[in-house]
């Protein structure tokens, strides 16, 4: 132990290293969006159901409906987050190199964030008829 | 001291696979699969928006064997993930931990993923024939 070691406090060593409280935070923010995504995700299928075989038009005008337009916001933001959190847990899981993993861990919140991007894009573009 | 030179505990090839288990890496198969399956939804809205060639081709593939497969297995996925999340969500509140619970919810979860599944594609199938 050098000398420079020693002059931290036990305390100023622990801070910042435990869970200081915010442990639980992905626990909680990936059953928060699992109980959206209940609703969500049956409305969709609802939606995508009863939108087979239609022409574009009808799918762009749908799209562009307040109702529709928001909620469609809505899955794509919380599937998305919700996707992140889970596809991180299995990484941190079964992804045992730590240079792998870190890369993974990188990747899935980059490919998370671009995928939701586009769609939002997207989605925008219809309903705000840009 | 190497780490091989310990005595690992059991593993999965030792164990017969039980309906608990093989749900358990069933949800995590499913919402892997259903993270996979974002891609395609990305693709719809984006070919939507982008103008009706894009959309042509997107429907096309989508109409195809290939599309119909993966939109099949996507549906289960989905319903499948649903279905056991929320039999996940009654667990984190302290419900259904009993042995007897653990197999008749795991039971209805194959049951409902499969019925939503059956009734999603029989309701997609009529609207398809009529459009």
């Amino acid at each position: 132990m050098s000398e420079r070691a020693d002059m931290r406090s036990p305390l100023g060593r622990a801070i910042g290293l435990g869970s200081a409280k915010e442990g639980v935070a992905h626990w909680w923010a990936q059953r928060l969006t699992a109980v959206a995504l209940i609703v969500l995700t049956l409305w969709f299928c609802a939606s995508l159901v009863a939108l087979v075989g239609a022409p574009r038009p009808d799918v762009v005008r749908w799209l562009g409906e307040p109702l529709p337009a928001i909620l469609m916001l809505l899955l794509l933001i919380v599937g998305f987050y919700h996707m992140a959190l889970g596809v991180q847990v299995v990484i941190e899981d079964y992804v045992a190199n730590a240079w792998l993993r870190m890369a993974a861990l990188v990747l899935n919140r980059f490919a998370a964030a671009v995928l939701a991007a586009a769609a939002i894009y997207a989605e925008l573009r219809i309903a705000l008829g840009v | 001291m190497s780490p091989a030179e310990r005595p690992l505990s059991p593993h999965l090839q030792i164990y017969q696979p039980q309906l608990t288990s093989v749900l358990s890496i069933t949800h995590r198969a499913t919402g892997l699969a259903l993270a996979a399956g974002s891609i395609a939804l990305v693709w719809w809205l984006v070919a939507a928006a982008s103008g009706d060639h894009a959309f042509a081709v997107a429907q096309y593939f989508w109409g195809s064997w290939l599309g119909l497969l993966l939109l099949l297995g996507w549906t289960f996925s989905l319903f499948f993930h649903l279905c056991n999340g929320i039999r996940h969500l009654a667990w984190d509140m302290g419900l259904g931990f009993e042995l007897k619970q653990v197999y008749l919810t795991g039971w209805t979860v194959v049951a409902a993923s499969a019925g939503l599944t059956v009734i999603a594609w029989i309701a997609g199938l009529a609207m398809w024939s009529h459009a």
